[in-house]
């Protein structure tokens, strides 16, 4: 989809009252993984805003990346609990199997590595989400065999 | 203790309360509640000492009888599950599996103040369960309608952000703003979302009023302390034993819990998240937990001798940093200078006695700061710099 219609089949689902500006937001990220500066406008003049001030919202909250992310998006977190069950060992095993750091995006746009605050699965620890979904209990071989499965299958 | 030995007195302390996981029905319980007085409702809750679950502990029946008498067009009632404490993660399972249960605590709050929309405001780390909960809401829906409920319930996702569990911060981002916390008063239930009046409870508060209505408020009194009725669900990790989610009375000493829960090597439980105190070993056995001693929100995070109660600092102060929302100073520069500064002192650039201008402005930054956010950070960092401070240096 054109990013011109991703934004009007949000503006249709959800209206253009302020109290959506969030859920149009969302949408617009599930489909594209970011918020480009076009993205932002689009919105903007959907909902008769400043764009300053839908980019003040965006920047606001971490889950509405105004930078270029993969397909996929990977927060590991890095909270107390998952800190000591071993997250330190899981960024080394991610880092190294994709060829990035924390914060960065791999060359065929695939996959984007971020940390996160507590996630609350603090008991199961350490644990990552791949954009909405949950792993847990990981370990260094669990995870490179997660990435296979996100590399084989895309 | 044994481990069966411990088994059994975990069991037996569970049984004790077991409000929160307990299958009821809950609609049979709805058409029983909608037939009661609001007055009668509210002065139940009232009754059963019901006091915010999330952390705050304000009396919850006192909210709904304020929400009640405010003057407002339009009144809403909003479930908070924006569980973002570190350590905190029982609001994820009680809303997975109990979620009529949850609806059923709004449905009969809505009744008891006359509210007609409400909201489960679900954090985005969260939204693998949107899918099942919006479904949940339709379903419920369409049961106020037949039951002759004027109240109708949805979700509305966020987007990653700690502060947007403060609830005014909350009504911001609904309303579709950077979710930064408003001006006390006017409180909630005067102005909240919409500026109209609003009862915003905790997940689980919302599931204990449920069965307070079901039960009656005299079972949940006699659970639990004077100052701390009703059970508590508490959400376990670190360097336990048993790790995960347990429903137990209040009024436990710190000394039980660690014994029930710990690893024969706990040195500290950092009770109440990120926002907490921590409790070093010798003051276990007189640390109440509840209101009278130290409050949760549910978070239990226990350390053993192996674990640098530095790093925990570092990391804590590392969340703050990166989750206060920058509206107001203290906070905004609070955070980055409390962490600049314990790194400063423990690669030897700033002596130890820097500690305590640290300390001094973690409590101007109580008294100053607009949220809870920026107010609570003294509780760890006072906490942990003053009985253990040898590790902050070493």
């Amino acid at each position: 989809m054109m990013l011109n219609e991703i934004v009007s089949t949000a503006v249709k689902k959800f209206g253009v009252g302020r109290e959506q500006l969030l859920p149009v937001l969302q949408y617009v990220v599930s489909q594209e993984k970011w918020l480009s500066e076009d993205a932002l406008l689009g919105v903007a003049r959907a909902f008769d805003m400043s764009a300053a001030e839908v980019y003040g919202v965006a920047s606001f909250y971490s889950f509405l990346d105004t930078k270029p992310r993969g397909d996929y998006v990977i927060r590991v977190c890095r909270t107390v609990s998952c800190d000591m069950a071993g997250k330190e060992a899981i960024m080394e095993a991610l880092e190294k199997t994709l060829h990035i750091s924390v914060g960065e995006t791999t060359a065929d746009r695939k996959f984007t590595l971020l940390e996160t605050n507590c996630m609350g699965w603090c008991a199961e620890g350490p644990a990552m989400l791949v954009n909405d979904y949950v792993y847990t209990g990981l370990t260094p071989e669990k995870v490179v065999d997660i990435l296979q499965g996100y590399m084989a299958g895309a | 203790m044994n481990s069966d030995e411990k088994a059994k007195r975990l069991r037996g302390l569970q049984e004790k309360v077991n409000l929160i996981f307990r299958e009821i029905d809950c609609i049979e319980l709805l058409e029983r509640a909608i037939k009661e007085d609001p007055e009668t409702i509210i002065q139940k809750i009232i009754d059963s000492g019901l006091r915010g679950r999330g952390g705050a502990g304000f009396p919850a029946g006192l909210k709904w009888k304020g929400a009640k008498e405010a003057a407002g067009g339009i009144k809403y009632v909003v479930c908070n599950a924006d569980e973002g404490e570190p350590g905190t993660f029982k609001d994820r399972r009680i809303l997975d599996e109990q979620t009529d249960k949850v609806i059923t605590g709004m449905a009969i709050c809505a009744h008891a103040v006359n509210a007609t929309e409400g909201s489960i405001y679900l954090r985005g780390e969260y939204n693998f369960l949107l899918s099942k909960l919006s479904a949940k809401c339709n379903t419920w829906n369409t049961i106020f309608k037949d039951k002759g409920l004027v109240f109708k319930v949805g979700v509305k996702s966020g987007s990653g952000a700690y502060v947007c569990g403060e609830e005014t911060a909350l009504f911001e981002s609904m309303e579709g703003k950077r979710g930064e916390p408003r001006n006390k008063p006017p409180f909630p239930v005067i102005a909240g979302y919409m500026d109209e009046p609003t009862v915003i409870n905790n997940v689980e508060t919302l599931a204990y009023a449920a069965m307070i209505i079901a039960d009656g408020p005299e079972s949940f009194k006699a659970i639990g302390t004077k100052d701390s009725m009703g059970g508590k669900v508490f959400s376990i990790s670190g360097d336990a034993s048993v790790k995960g989610i347990f429903e137990l009375p209040l009024g436990m000493n710190l000394q039980e819990f660690v014994d029930l829960f710990g690893d024969d090597d706990t040195k500290a439980v950092q009770v109440g998240g990120s926002s907490g105190v921590c409790v070093p070993r010798k003051n276990f056995a007189d640390t109440i937990i509840g209101f009278e001693g130290v409050p949760t929100g549910g978070s239990m995070m226990l350390f053993n001798s192996t674990r640098s109660m530095y790093h925990v600092l570092e990391n804590y102060l590392e969340f703050f940093e990166e989750e206060s929302c920058g509206q107001c100073t203290p906070c905004r520069a609070g955070c980055q200078q409390l962490l600049k500064g314990i790194e400063a002192v423990r690669s030897g650039e700033k002596p130890l006695s820097y500690i305590e201008k640290l300390r001094d402005l973690a409590q101007v930054m109580s008294v100053a700061s607009k949220c809870g956010l920026g107010q609570s950070l003294v509780n760890p960092f006072n906490s942990i710099t003053r009985y253990f401070r040898e590790e902050i240096c070493y």
